[in-house]
């Protein structure tokens, strides 16, 4: 199949981007959207241009390194679908795609596609852990856990960090990416101890990378890749207000 | 060249650690804030490392090519890991794990460090829980478990089919947390070029910083290499893109030795290759297999689909020959197996190169439901790559590059031959022998870090203390900057007409067909001209583009000139044992019916190579392996 492609192309951060138009032709149905991206960027360099720049790594869906708005999408046409695990018979001969980073004013353009989320880490930073050093650890069976709890535990737990749900927020909100986390750990017996400090810890983190307010509009939960609930951020609210009212007292 | 010493300590093969760390030499806690340690990688062995020493007080820089610590590829193990908990009580314990690990990896690895690996796995299990890990769980609360390849007990913990993406959380977590303790400093998007040795002894790194491309000098009182193996050699893989031997590779050219280097274990259900542009190929857990049963068509060039094929016309070929294992016959000789009926034109799929995998007797059995609360996301996953709802069909499956039981060689502490640098997880050689257990590699990873370097590396650093902290400054530094920013400048400037890719596909594809499931003498003498003769095409024909600050394509290129030469040495480790063990399948040495014959007599050593310069031959060391515990015996699964 042929491609009309319109891709993000911008030197650095401090430079500005425009969209580049590019035809490819010989696409076939079962390649991934990143291999169509390869086969691109080979004629590129067969024409001595500089390769567009775009994150990928595991090229399974789970590193959550990959990551463009496609047509306006986070991860592309597909629900709960990373960019990597997208394959080119979602789209027609002949389509226009237009490729575009993720974007937020909490996620810098470093070139072309490839973006900086190392806010995602400070949130993380701030409280996204249980406070048990090696060595401390109980006998693992010691605290039994139900197997629900540990099942809606790994809900929360298995989001990979990609920041499709900033990037398809209209606000830029990373709730949903904080509250996977805040709840993970809450529900957890090892974690609920410190559910306090972290929720606040995290959300004053959140506000200071300069992510937005999260206003219910669900359109993060249809592109995470890992279909995690929108449910995670109600709880991270009373979570949250629980922790701002326990401060008071 | 000193010989080599493995460093085993005194006693009872139970002892043996005990002993260790009963005497193992300690820093104060006033003194550990004065040292500083590199580890390069934030997967589960370098991310627990960095964390656990950080805890004691250590300050630390991390280092990982990824934009996150928590994208290290220890992320997309998804089976399960290993533990001799016996919670199944169904007759596991330290010491039969011990055996099933040495006997899995074909009697080539050390007897005292694969009993310390079963024996640590109990805390690891204890220390995840304690993080948050969301292991399956039974209705009654307690931890779950399930059965890998290889072992007849149910040890295998596991979080869905994402348990290498929950346990790295744990780890990467934990690294966090020392981050905002300020005790640990992470340089995300950088890549070690080079080791900086002072007086023989490991005191530094050379990094870039893959945005803005400037090279920087890092020095420490000791380094750890926790940089993950190297099956991406073959380019076609089930590892991530990024995954490379530089980090080794450039150790072992300051003198560090590699070992087992040719050992590399091809994983049975991957997915098959589709296609010419296929950049890499998408594992399936093994632990499909507790459920999945294997085969082929009974005939040849059969035309039906699967559903069609009456059981009687069905090849089991696993259940045949390894009654006693069957489907879950360990990863080197599924695999083979599977390349046997493939080359014997069974194969199926549109490009003959698959086995199906097939779950409808275990979904009649146990209901759609329970094979979907099992593995939901690896069926979701098959589905979205293939377009196949294998809950209707079976899955396609082949092998597939994927763990390199080689690497650097260490001693019983995990130190290299060069002082001061350690080498964590897949990156050293050390526990597997000639073959990995599936769930066996989170372990080592996880052991190697949280359990074993918390020990080793204070060891080490107690006698640094009193050397004086390094500087930057050193001339060391300025002589390995300045080969890596010429090494750098050279790659630019070749302006060739053929991709990085062009080099590293061929390569890929020259190894696969030479030195990867199969091997023979005429073929590994051949592989090696070719890839001689390739790697001098590299340097005249190789055509990069961009500039150098960020781009991908001059990283790619300075990994894949490392692999033109590590490539080099896998055949000629292939080549030097004339035998058949493990993951080495050497033509000239199998039985009638196949079968793998390992020579005891001759090859019971590890090999350890010696780098002597660009276009000079490697000097092979061996370190003889005994055995005091297990008698060695033909590794039979029938």
């Amino acid at each position: 199949m042929k491609l009309n492609l319109k891709i993000w192309r911008q030197e650095n951060a401090s430079e500005k981007g425009r969209l580049v138009d590019y035809q490819l032709d010989g696409v076939t149905t079962h390649m991934s959207f990143l291999e169509m991206m390869d086969m691109l960027n080979q004629l590129l360099i067969e024409k001595g241009e500089r390769t567009i720049e775009f994150d990928h790594d595991c090229r399974e869906g789970i590193c959550g390194q990959c990551g463009m708005m496609i047509n306006g999408r986070a991860h592309g046409p597909l629900a709960n679908t990373t960019t990597c695990q997208l394959h080119m018979r979602s789209f027609k001969d002949g389509e226009t795609i237009y490729v575009e980073p993720f974007r937020s004013s909490a996620f810098t353009v470093l070139r072309d596609l490839k973006i900086d989320r190392g806010s995602f880490d400070r949130i993380i930073q701030a409280g996204g852990f249980i406070s048990a050093s090696t060595g401390q650890a109980p006998e693992a069976n010691s605290i039994p856990i139900a197997h629900e709890t540990a099942e809606a535990a790994f809900d929360a737990a298995a989001c990979i960090g990609c920041g499709a749900c900033v990037a398809t927020c209209k606000n830029s909100s990373a709730a949903l990416f904080t509250a996977a986390k805040v709840v993970h750990l809450a529900i957890l017996p090892q974690g609920k101890l410190e559910t306090a400090k972290r929720v606040d810890a995290m959300v004053q983190q959140m506000d200071a990378e300069g992510f937005g307010h999260c206003s219910n509009t669900e359109a993060c939960e249809v592109e995470c890749p890992q279909g995690i609930s929108v449910l995670h951020i109600a709880r991270f609210n009373y979570l949250y207000h629980e922790s701002r009212l326990l401060s008071k007292t | 060249m000193n010989a080599l010493n493995a460093n085993i300590p005194e006693g009872a093969l139970e002892d043996k650690w005990s002993n260790f760390k009963e005497k193992a030499k300690l820093v104060n806690p006033a003194n550990r804030q004065k040292m500083e340690l590199i580890v390069v990688g934030t997967g589960l062995a370098g991310a627990s490392c960095t964390a656990s020493l950080a805890e004691q007080g250590y300050r630390i820089k991390s280092f990982c090519f990824q934009d996150s610590a928590r994208r290290a590829h220890s992320v997309a193990a998804q089976g399960g890991v290993n533990a001799a908990k016996n919670y199944k009580n169904d007759g596991d314990s330290v010491y039969r794990m011990f055996y099933d690990t040495i006997k899995g990896g074909d009697f080539r690895s050390r007897e005292a460090n694969v009993y310390r690996l079963a024996e640590c796995s109990l805390a690891l299990i204890d220390q995840s829980v304690a993080q948050g890990v969301p292991f399956a769980r039974e209705y009654g609360g307690y931890l779950n478990n399930r059965s890998f390849g290889g072992v007849q007990v149910s040890r295998t913990f596991y979080a869905r089919g994402q348990t290498g993406q929950q346990l790295l959380l744990g780890a990467y977590q934990a690294l966090m947390r020392q981050e905002s303790l300020g005790k640990v400093k992470t340089y995300t998007r950088h890549e070690m070029l080079d080791l900086v040795l002072i007086d023989g002894k490991a005191k530094g790194i050379i990094t870039r910083d893959l945005v803005t491309g400037e090279i920087e000098r890092h020095a420490a009182d000791a380094v750890v290499l926790a940089t993950g193996g190297y099956g991406k050699i073959y380019y076609l893989s089930t590892l991530a893109m990024g995954c490379n031997g530089s980090a080794i590779w450039r150790a072992h050219q300051k003198g560090a030795l590699m070992s087992g280097v040719s050992w590399i274990q091809f994983h049975p259900t991957s997915l098959p290759q589709s296609g010419e542009q296929q950049s890499k190929l998408t594992l399936m857990s093994e632990s499909l297999r507790n459920d999945g049963r294997i085969w082929v068509p009974l005939k040849e060039g059969e035309q039906r689909e699967a559903g069609l094929i009456p059981e009687e016309e069905r090849d089991y070929y696993l259940e045949r020959r390894y009654p006693a294992f069957g489907n879950l016959s360990p990863r080197d000789i599924s695999s083979r197996a599977a390349k046997e009926r493939i080359d014997a034109g069974f194969g199926v799929g549109p490009m003959k190169n698959a086995v199906y995998l097939d779950f409808s007797r275990a979904i009649k059995a146990q209901g759609k439901a329970k094979i979907k609360e099992k593995y939901s996301n690896l069926f979701t996953m098959y589905e979205k790559i293939t377009g196949i709802n294998a809950y209707e069909q079976p899955m396609l499956i082949s092998p597939a590059a994927h763990f390199t039981m080689g690497g650097l060689w260490v001693d019983y502490q995990l130190m290299t031959s060069i002082p001061g640098l350690f080498a964590l997880g897949e990156a050293n050689f050390s526990d597997h022998g000639a073959n990995r257990l599936g769930a066996n590699s989170l372990l080592q990873a996880c052991v190697d870090g949280y359990f074993i370097a918390p020990y080793t590396i204070p060891n080490y650093l107690a006698d640094e203390l009193k050397a004086e902290r390094v500087k930057t400054s050193h001339p060391a530094f300025d002589e390995a900057e300045a080969q890596v920013k010429a090494k750098l400048q050279q790659l630019m400037e070749i302006k060739g007409s053929l991709s990085v890719d062009y080099f590293h596909k061929t390569l890929g594809k020259l190894l696969y067909d030479k030195c990867g499931l199969s091997r023979s003498k005429e073929g590994l003498q051949q592989a090696i001209e070719e890839i001689k003769a390739l790697r001098n095409k590299f340097y005249t024909d190789l055509k990069l583009t961009g500039d150098e600050h960020l781009n991908s394509e001059l990283e790619k290129a300075g990994r894949v000139a490392d692999y033109l030469e590590l490539g080099e040495l896998m055949c000629l480790d292939a080549l030097q044992r004339e035998e058949s063990c493990g993951a080495h399948f050497r033509e000239e040495y199998q039985t009638a019916d196949g079968e793998a014959v390992r020579d005891d007599e001759h090859y019971a050593y590890v090999s350890a190579w010696e780098w002597k310069g660009e276009n000079e031959q490697h000097v092979l060391h061996k370190e003889p392996l005994t055995f005091e515990r297990v008698s060695l015996t033909v590794r039979s699964y029938k």
